[in-house]
């Protein structure tokens, strides 16, 4: 992306829009972790110019270096998907208390539906628990106009504030018109002032005091705010809506009166009630959670919701207006056709990893990331996945429940960005504890399953510049891990000697498996010879398909077909290697009993 | 009846829909329409299903288009134009790619490629037009040009111009790209003789009848 002069309107994600007004707004200091749907939020910052924008470790760490610039007169902004809300809460929550000197932004990405994601919490419940005021954009122009408006407001009312999105929004793409650089407001200098950044109690004590009297202000504030308004229409409906489910709302009922809420907290009382005395039935349609529901039926008017509106999943337009009208144009059945669930990628060494694994039969606790697709057929590899970091912690519980039973029974397995996000402390815990497990490090030189984001241990920051690589091995071995080995997953032989020598130890043990992610640039501009199958020695047993590899397909075969490829009638079918998949990694020749899968003649 | 137009783009995670469905934002908002579009990343990319769903006007609210509302469905793939084709209208335009890209449960043998996709698509539409983007990608020796030889096909449905199209390409790629992908786009045009049943009605026709600026679906 180019900077764009003021006054065009270019297409941009919601993402590319909140990037757009954070540069707007003259942010100076911008860190995230990456995490579907919020990613591309820092990568299309890092594309500005005269700011610093990072990949943080962790979205606790992006919060606390957001506010440290804060605290130095600067705008700042963290960017994550809504469980790295989970992550950063603990300095979000006296961030409240300090409130800021430049303006503070989070923006919390949340994923109704579970698009790509563990859970569906609905953050909104953050902003009343945290007590710091939250914007809810509806499309791509309000996430650019709201991104500079948080800023505003952040510096008005001292205190942070959230800007909450949802995946349609964030991965929505729109219309937004270009505007010009802002200049700070807040000089640059870190002022002392204990009594505002020092939160030992005395001081937090007074600080809680301004927080009530800040909701207060804001309170009044919701009231008049013009991203709180009305459109009157037929007064016989009236629907409150907020963020993405106001595009539904006005899609499905373009006659009806609507609130949206631009903020959705704190909530502004006075126009509520004016709203509900206006209208002849009133209906709260949001997604998730009955946020503005409960808070309206706090005020003591009657309003239907949830009852009628779905509190799982996203809406859409359909689902809207059969909720609240219960009319329903027919739908045609979708056709009912083979799953084309996500996969690891033709040549993912966490593939060859796993099948090695797999071997060993043990109880696999499992991370976030690429290798969590692990978990499904055929390669059912994983056995429990919770959260960033939960591999290391889940195993060693188990180890401590299960006690010697449990000895080259149980392992960890974590990618080498999930590691260093919230890995490295259940590592410490494993150790000073007196564990036994095995933790498998996946260093595949990425965080992949967000598209291939740097991180401290590739030696490279978010502009791809060189950068100190974090040594995984010696950080293991500094943490007192005494056994730690690195194993190319690629080399079977080796990563299965390797894997049951580890499991066999009586002490904590360290197994790295390295080999490039797939994606990377560096692996894709290597040449390496593909594989194909000879189909004369293809017997159809299949053994190629417990690796899930999406290059090697099955072609069934008739009876009369198998006689005439020269096959017993009883075979069912042979495989193919699809030339343009196969990433030669040199796994299913390892798999293969009859020699069928070959180096491909060039 | 619908005062927007919707497309509605289905494929295989890896196949360039992303950026076919960039192309076709930009064309329509350079063309003086409002846009909206809606597509997921992250987990749901790998190897998976991928739909964008894509809807201009003189004004889109939701960015996402109902079942049975889609006017053209763009599929990539085969299989996935006979996934969501629930998404069409009963008389709206289908251009599909004839590649078969098998999915994990038919390339591990545990179940099979549906047959008569194309029969099962004329039973909704009369309006399905089945092209090789794949033999035309090859043929410009750019096999990631799958996305451009659709995009070029189903450019006979569209109410933009050529010009439109190339514009975009250049916002959205580095100009060594340019031209590889514009000969994409016109050979995928040309893989539509005769353009039946022609574009869908462009601003001044049908959108801005009725409701003035607004523009929401009625089913």
């Amino acid at each position: 992306m180019t900077v764009q002069t003021q006054g065009a309107i270019r297409l941009f994600s919601g993402n590319e829009a909140i990037a757009r007004g954070a540069y707007e707004a003259a942010v100076k200091v911008a860190a995230a972790y990456p995490g579907t749907p919020s990613t591309e939020i820092l990568e299309a910052l890092a594309e500005y110019g005269g700011l610093h924008a990072e990949w943080a470790p962790n979205e606790k760490v992006a919060v606390e270096v957001a506010l440290g610039a804060s605290m130095a007169g600067a705008r700042a902004l963290a960017a994550m998907k809504h469980v790295g809300v989970n992550v950063a809460a603990d300095p979000i929550f006296t961030a409240s208390y300090t409130g800021v000197r430049g303006g503070l932004v989070i923006v919390s990405a949340d994923d109704p539906e579970m698009h790509s994601s563990q859970n569906e919490q609905d953050n909104r419940h953050y902003a009343m628990a945290a007590k710091i005021p939250m914007l809810e954009p509806s499309d791509s122009a309000e996430a650019k106009a709201y991104t500079k408006l948080a800023f505003a407001l952040s510096e008005r009312f001292d205190t942070p504030v959230f800007l909450r999105t949802t995946t349609r929004i964030s991965h929505g793409t729109g219309a937004v018109p270009l505007g010009e650089v802002e200049s700070p407001t807040v000089p640059l200098g870190f002022v002392e002032e204990p009594a505002k950044w020092v939160m030992l109690p005395v001081n937090a004590r007074r600080r809680h005091v301004v927080v009530e009297a800040r909701m207060r202000a804001l309170r009044e504030f919701a009231e008049t705010f013009e991203g709180n308004r009305i459109e009157w229409g037929d007064r016989s409906l009236g629907i409150i809506t907020a963020g993405v489910a106001y595009q539904y709302v006005r899609e499905a009922f373009p006659e009806a009166s609507v609130l949206k809420l631009g903020l959705a907290h704190p909530l502004p009382e006075r126009l509520l009630r004016e709203f509900a005395a206006g209208v002849e039935r009133l209906v709260v349609v949001e997604e998730l959670d009955p946020f503005i529901e409960a808070h309206v039926k706090a005020l003591g008017i009657r309003v239907e919701g949830k009852e009628r509106i779905p509190l799982l999943g996203e809406l859409n337009p359909r689902i809207v207006r059969q909720a609240v009208s219960g009319e329903a144009a027919p739908l045609r059945e979708p056709a009912a056709v083979p799953n084309r669930p996500p996969n690891l990628c033709a040549g993912c060494p966490h593939r060859s990893l796993f099948y090695a694994l797999n071997k060993c039969r043990v109880t696999v606790a499992g991370d976030i990331g690429c290798s969590t697709l692990s978990a499904l057929p055929p390669l059912k590899s994983m056995d429990t996945c919770v959260c960033m970091g939960a591999s290391i912690g889940n195993a060693f519980g188990m180890e401590k429940a299960l006690g010697a039973s449990a000895r080259g029974k149980v392992v960890a397995v974590i990618g080498d960005s999930t590691f260093v996000h919230s890995g490295i402390t259940g590592l410490i815990n494993l150790v000073y504890n007196k564990g036994f497990s095995t933790v498998i490090i996946l260093d595949n030189g990425t965080t992949a399953m967000t598209g291939a984001q740097d991180h401290p241990g590739t030696g490279k920051t978010l502009q791809g510049e060189p950068a100190p690589r974090l040594d995984l091995a010696a950080l293991c071995r500094a943490i007192g891990v005494e056994h730690v080995s690195t194993v190319n997953p690629h080399d079977q032989a080796e990563t299965e000697a390797v894997l049951r020598r580890e499991l066999d130890r009586d002490a904590p043990s360290v197994i790295i498996a390295r080999a490039s992610c797939v994606l990377l640039p560096e692996h894709r501009a290597e040449r390496r010879p593909t594989y194909e199958v000879i189909e004369e020695l293809c017997n159809g047993c299949k053994a190629c398909g417990t690796l899930g590899c999406p290059a090697i397909e099955w072609l069934p075969l008739t009876p009369e077909a198998a006689v005439a490829a020269g096959k017993k009638p009883t075979q069912q079918g042979i495989v193919r290697i699809n030339p343009f998949l196969c990433d030669g990694c040199n796994l299913c020749p390892a798999v293969c009993k009859m020699r069928a899968m070959v180096e491909a003649a060039r | 009846m619908s005062g927007c137009g919707n497309v509605f783009l289905a494929g295989v995670g890896g196949q360039g829909i992303l950026l076919a469905s960039e192309v076709l934002g930009e064309a329509f908002l350079s063309s003086g329409y409002d846009v909206k579009k809606s597509e997921v990343h992250g987990m749901a990319q790998r190897g998976g299903a991928v739909t964008t769903h894509l809807r201009f006007g003189p004004k889109v609210y939701s960015p996402l288009i109902e079942p049975g509302a889609a006017d053209l469905l763009i599929a990539f793939e085969k299989l996935e134009a006979l996934r969501f084709l629930h998404y069409l209208k009963p008389d709206g335009v289908a251009v599909v790619n004839a590649q078969e890209i098998p999915p994990a449960p038919v390339s591990s043998g545990r179940e099979r490629y549906p047959d008569g996709i194309e029969e099962r698509l004329r039973e909704v539409t009369s309006q399905v037009h089945v092209v090789d983007a794949l033999g035309a990608a090859l043929a410009l020796h750019e096999v990631r040009a799958v996305n451009m030889v659709m995009t070029g096909a189903a450019s006979h449905f569209l109410p933009l111009t050529e010009e439109a199209y190339v514009e975009a390409l250049k916002v959205r790629l580095p100009a060594r790209f340019v031209d590889v992908n514009v000969r994409a786009f016109r050979a995928g045009r040309a893989l539509i003789a005769s353009p039946h049943p022609g574009p869908l009605p462009g601003p001044g026709e049908r959108w801005v009848k009725g409701r003035g600026t607004r523009c929401h679906t009625r089913l």
